[in-house]
């Protein structure tokens, strides 16, 4: 092998020697002789005249790689880090917040029935090929979303609209019209609590209509066991935001932005944005120290404080998430006894759980979403940790000797459970003390953890969500919506009930009639009667940037803007 | 009938001047060849009138390679036989005192009185369950050993018992077993496991072996076939059967146990590796080496102490295991008996 | 001699037929699946259904290979649907394949120049403290397990001293032009010698790290062909000639105790791939093994074939031509 290797090796060198004539150096400054190895600002060519910003180059440590680079088509965290520098939405997000506030729509009103939505534009933007941004383009990207192809309705696909419009007849998106330059006005087909704050989603970005049309943007495939995203979405995503795509390097595993210098608002601080996907966070971590990536998401707990003894920032986000235990009937049939499921969360001592393997910042839960979504219930009283209790519910079920297959997956860092492992051993330690039988099960996340909740294998089980947005509907639609979801509700005579309830609570216009129902629906939901699941905790999770990192804003959404850092010497 | 011409290259060695390893073919012929020397090793009975055995211990008694791996095992053994009587303390449950100095920002208990390395990152002592891990390791490394042996037992015994076409079709299955890098066919058969466990690491690991004892135990038969014993057996009218249970088999003793002490080595360090690769064990209950390596990969940069002494202990025994393994197959060389 | 080689190929290609079987088979019957990897925590049973229809997972496996297989004749052979979501699997195995190639060959070359004279050290000394010595230093190679030997360098080098890069192969905002892939040869073709320089260092430890695993084999061959070349008849017969020392040394034993070294060096190369996947994992190295290990992750089937396929042709290729080369050398090897 050796001589295929040096074979193959010198064959390369030969021909790269036969092309060194124009296998010149691409970079801007030509002249590469520094032998600077570690500098890492190095752009000396480039266009940035603004005075006022710094020339400086800003890398982010990724976690993995966006999967493309149109957000409509999107669904995971790591494709919208990188969008939100490029893209903006009608309504954009408060900074450090999860309210909608205006971006590219100055203001917007409901008329009486809650049907129509007219949104006033932001005068004076453009995207970054040129093309004006006006009401026609608000319009045409409505249309663009609603007119998706059969792969592009794909759940794995345009997972948003999808779940927040519909496709086809039932859908929620009713028409758009420009009714001058700068006034759309959008009707939907029913009222739902959601619209139009559900439009400042990354996935609902303000798309260049001309550039859409170039690249085919709609063209999205399915080949072989995969999607085949379009040009657009491969080369040339064009928003209106503060940062513009320039490459993604595939081998490298770079995504490189450079700064927007005809931006509508204030400029970004930095020149160059470049995310650096390390799928390894001991990795990120060590990067970080080395000065190589200025910044990385979701560092471990474990890793704060002596990252922050290091001189680095660790910015905590507000928590909007929830971790939960789900016990699924359908899979267990024991748990359809609400003694035992009472009996296995009185026994939680998530106290000392949030204490001890939560970071600082994480509370205890008390219902399936956090305290800053609307409905809300403060009155609902914890379920106390009471390991007496927990033992003699046991017994009155007859079920002294229970024994259980507890679920975690492994080789997975969620927002909302930095350790699963932890997590379980905590949770294993607290049951096995009222004389429960654990039976672990641990599967990687895709390799049959998912599959296996999601299918009603798992009788208990770790898992929660971050919120997209500022909707109960959001939390709890994700977790009880449907006859087979993950709680296995089916198995029980209140599913009915609950299925009417949270349908009836999305439609209802009124937001104070709509905040009461979902009060009362999370009264239900943890009754005695009912408890579906064990909610645990919802914590902080964290981003990380350098000593010399200035401006960055955490967001409970994790939809940090960029766009806002300098950096210091 | 011999298969001689079937398969020229399965034969004992015959260039008395080929050494380990020369002139291979391939890694997997490479690896034929190894196990084709120590298979013929066994096979000679007596020399100068002098006992293998009684000969390869006058040899053993003077080497230092031998002596050291020997005293390494010893101790390792003992240990994990007395393990769960002198560990201070239960080493499956989180000690209180423990497990109240565990946050999110110090989640590794540090060495304190009464516990002399520590605790884990569940609050469990560390001492006791690098003790009492020793004996889960020593579980997985035999019951691993003990399988592939099993498994090659038989599938030798079928192809240097029987010949013909039967020890063709097992042999060519064998071959390319041996021609894949066996930690990789580990990683796949222990990724086939929808449920990982103990079992299933160790099953992995022992299947990995089996080719290894098949081809050795064939070769070790095939060497016999012609052997005085065998042949005085055969012309007493002993049928095929006993002869090789009850005249073969005993004599393919050395090889084997040259060859299973090797694996023993392997067993521990493959089953560090499954862990690693998140296709161990995931009930970390019962300690063993290999997984508590594998598990502290998080804590590497901020807790290297508790990656530390799971790996300087599977490295002491697996060298343990390999100096002894290595020093007693020279032994029983012939050749290198001159 | 032509019916010999045609006989191996045909032998090759059955065996790469039955592999690609049973490899489809295999990813196939892993629990989960790309679905649970696209879908994460947002899935419900619906969709997961609906998406395993779209991308005709629900079909029977010998209807999904056959398709497979129709594709593979016209050189696609799939499209990523993990990481390198989007990308031909082909090309996510073109544009990794340098990076562990360069990898391989410092890793060798760092085997190679340790293991040949030490085992030709030992093999002249023998049964010295020094052989001894080195027997045992290898052994303890062998004993290390190669991720943990890895973290250590990586611990104490990189994350300790700061004198070689953590992780990856090159320093992000280095803004290196790359041609080959290969990014030490980029940085020097283009004459960025400080890319190239940096790509290097990148390559050290995770060099060092996997150069444990051949090392040990090619120590153990050398000293073992230098014993027994050393007693070949002209050797003797050199020695009784009165040849100087460093001529023996030189024109014989090395010379013919080297020829099995070689050969064995080139065949490391399925060992060299599981260590791979072990140590770029721990550097996040970008190269084929960590591109699957993610793959093993995110159930990324395409990628796995071809990364595995790819994997297997290399082998056998070089398997097969260094049968094809011994049976001109040796005539006794084509008559079997």
């Amino acid at each position: 092998m050796i001589n295929r290797k040096v074979a193959a090796v010198a064959g390369t060198a030969a021909l790269a020697l036969a092309l060194t004539s124009c296998a010149e150096s691409e970079r801007d400054d030509g002249d590469a002789g520094g032998g600077d190895a570690g500098s890492a600002t190095d752009d000396g060519g480039s266009t940035g005249e603004d005075a006022g910003s710094s020339d400086a180059q800003f890398v982010f440590g990724a976690a993995g790689a966006p999967t493309t680079f149109d957000p409509f088509y999107a669904s995971d965290g790591e494709t919208f880090r990188v969008t939100r520098q490029i893209f903006q939405n009608l309504i954009g997000i408060e900074e450090g917040g999860t309210e909608g506030v205006p971006e590219l729509a100055t203001s917007w009103e409901g008329s009486e029935d809650g049907l129509t939505w007219t949104f006033e534009l932001q005068e004076g933007v453009t995207f970054h090929d040129g093309t004006e941004f006006n009401a026609e383009a608000v319009c045409a990207n409505f249309e663009r979303w609603a007119d998706q192809n059969e792969v592009g309705q794909s759940q794995a696909v345009a997972y948003y609209y999808g779940n927040d419009f519909g496709f086809g007849d039932d859908s929620l998106y009713e028409s758009c019209e420009a009714t001058d330059d700068l006034t759309a006005e959008v009707t939907v087909t029913r009222v739902t609590g959601k619209f139009p704050m559900v439009l400042s989603q990354s996935s609902y970005a303000m798309q260049s209509p001309t550039a859409m049309e170039e690249y085919n943007a709609n063209d999205v495939q399915a080949e072989g066991e995969a999607f085949v995203y379009p040009e657009y979405a491969q080369e040339h995503p064009t928003g209106t935001g503060p940062f513009v795509f320039e490459a993604y390097d595939n081998a490298g595993g770079t995504v490189s932005l450079t700064r927007n210098d005809d931006f509508w608002g204030e400029p970004a601080g930095v020149q160059d944005l470049i995310f650096s996907i390390i799928p390894d966070e001991n990795a990120r971590r060590q990067e970080l120290e080395a000065g190589t990536i200025q910044g990385y998401d979701l560092p471990n707990p474990v890793d704060w404080q002596s990252l922050e003894d290091n001189g680095n920032q660790v910015l905590i986000r507000d928590p909007f998430n929830i971790l939960y235990l789900a016990l699924n009937p359908v899979a267990d049939p024991q748990l359809e006894d609400p003694l035992i499921r009472r009996a296995l969360y009185h026994a939680i001592n998530r106290e000392t759980l949030v204490q001890n393997q939560l970071p600082d910042g994480a509370t205890v839960a008390t219902q399936f979403f956090p305290d800053t979504v609307s409905g809300y219930n403060t009155d609902i009283q914890p379920y106390a940790y009471d390991p007496e209790e927990a033992e003699a519910l046991l017994a009155e079920a007859g079920a002294e000797d229970l024994e259980i297959d507890l679920w975690y997956p492994t080789e997975v860092t969620r927002p909302y459970m930095p350790d699963p492992q932890r997590i379980y051993d905590a949770v294993r330690a607290d049951w096995e003390a009222i004389g429960v039988t654990i039976n672990p099960v641990s599967r990687p996340w895709a390799g049959g953890y998912i599959d296996g909740t999601q299918s009603s294998q798992s009788p208990a089980f770790f898992l929660g969500w971050t919120g997209d947005l500022n909707s109960a509907d959001n939390f709890l639609c994700a977790f009880f919506c449907g006859d087979d979801n993950q709680f296995g509700t089916s198995a029980y005579d209140w599913h009915g009930e609950l299925q009417d309830a949270l349908r009836e609570a999305d439609g209802e216009p009124d937001e104070a009639a709509r905040e009461e129902m979902y009060r009362e629906l999370n009264e239900n939901i943890m009754s005695e009667e009912w408890l579906p699941g064990l909610p645990i905790s919802h914590s902080p999770p964290a981003i990380v940037v350098a000593e010399n990192v200035q401006g960055l804003t955490p967001s409970p959404l994790t939809a940090e803007d960029f766009s806002t850092i300098t950096l210091s010497e | 009938m011999t298969d001689k011409h079937t398969e020229p290259e399965a034969q004992p060695t015959q260039e008395p001047d080929s050494a380990e390893g020369h002139r291979p073919r391939s890694y997997g012929q490479w690896r034929k060849d190894r196990i084709d020397r120590l298979a013929e090793s066994g096979s000679i009975a007596d020399e100068d009138g002098v006992s293998l055995w009684q000969s390869a211990w006058r040899r053993l008694r003077r080497d230092p390679v031998f002596l050291v791996g020997a005293g390494i095992i010893a101790v390792f053994v003992v240990v994990a036989i007395i393990a769960p009587f002198i560990a201070p303390h239960d080493p499956t449950r989180a000690i209180p005192e423990l497990r109240a100095q565990i946050t999110p920002s110090t989640p590794i208990p540090p060495a304190q009185p009464g516990h002399l390395l520590g605790g884990d990152n569940a609050g469990r002592d560390l001492f006791s369950r690098l003790l009492v891990g020793s004996r889960q390791t020593l579980i997985v490394g035999v019951l691993a050993t003990l399988g592939g042996l099993t498994g090659g037992m038989v599938l030798g015994t079928l192809a240097g018992g029987i010949g013909g076409w039967v020890d063709s079709a097992v042999m060519r299955i064998v071959d390319v077993m041996l021609s894949i890098p066996s930690l990789l066919m580990a990683f796949s058969i222990a990724a086939l496991f929808a449920r990982p466990s103990q079992w299933t690491v160790i099953l992995a690991i022992a299947i990995i072996q089996i080719p290894i004892f098949a081809r050795l135990l064939r070769g070790s038969m095939l060497s016999q076939r012609h052997s005085d014993h065998v042949l005085a057996a055969r012309a007493l009218g002993v049928k095929p059967t006993p002869i090789v249970f009850r005249h073969m088999l005993p004599n393919s003793v050395g090889p084997v146990i040259v060859q299973g002490t090797l694996v023993l080595a392997i067993a521990i360090i493959d089953a560090a590796a499954l862990s690693f690769l998140g296709l161990g064990n995931p009930d970390d209950t019962v300690p063993e080496w290999g997984q508590m390596l594998g598990k502290a990969q998080t804590f590497f940069n901020t807790y290297p102490h508790i990656a530390v002494y799971p790996a300087l202990c599977i490295i002491v025994v697996a060298l343990g295991f390999t100096l002894m393994g290595e020093s007693l197959r020279e032994a029983l060389d012939p050749k290198s008996r001159r | 001699m032509l019916r010999f080689i045609v006989r191996r190929l045909l032998q090759a290609v059955l065996a790469l037929f039955i592999l690609s079987v049973l490899l489809f088979a295999w990813l196939r019957s892993l629990p989960g699946g790309p679905v649970a990897a696209l879908l994460g925590e947002r899935g419900t049973p619906e969709s997961a259904a609906a998406l395993r229809a779209q991308l005709g997972l629900d079909q029977p496996l010998p209807v999904q290979y056959f398709r497979f297989v129709e594709r593979a004749v016209q050189g696609d052979f799939g499209i990523s649907n993990g990481v390198f979501r989007g990308q031909p699997a082909m090309e996510v195995f073109l544009q990794r394949l340098p990076a562990t190639i360069e990898l391989s060959v410092v890793a060798m070359v760092i085997a190679l120049s340790l293991a040949i004279p030490l085992g030709y050290i030992a093999a002249r000394r023998r049964g010295g403290p020094l052989d001894t010595g080195s027997v045992v230093f290898s052994l303890i190679g062998v004993a290390v397990p190669v991720f943990f030997l890895a973290y250590v360098l990586k611990y104490v080098f990189a994350v300790q001293l700061g004198w070689l890069p953590p992780s990856g192969r090159q320093t992000v905002g280095i803004g290196a032009t790359h041609i080959t892939n290969f990014y030490v040869l980029d940085g020097i073709i283009t004459r960025e010698w400080d890319a190239a320089w940096d790509a290097f260092r990148h390559l050290i430890l995770p060099a060092l790290a996997l150069s444990s695993i051949p090392f040990a084999v090619v120590f153990r061959i050398t000293r073992a062909a230098v014993i027994d070349v050393m007693d070949e008849d002209y050797v003797r017969t050199a020695r009784a000639k009165g040849l100087t020392a460093g001529t023996i040394r030189g024109r014989h034993v090395m010379r013919n105790a080297l020829i099995p070294v070689i050969t064995i060096i080139g065949l490391q190369i399925g060992a060299l791939l599981a260590g791979a996947v072990l140590t770029e994992k721990v550097f996040a190295f970008q190269g084929i093994g960590q591109a699957l290990a993610i793959g093993f992750e995110l159930r990324d089937y395409p990628v796995l074939q071809v990364l595995i396929m790819m994997a297997a042709l290399i082998y056998i290729v070089v398997n097969l031509l260094v049968d094809i080369a011994y049976a001109v050398i040796d005539p006794r090897v084509r008559t079997k």
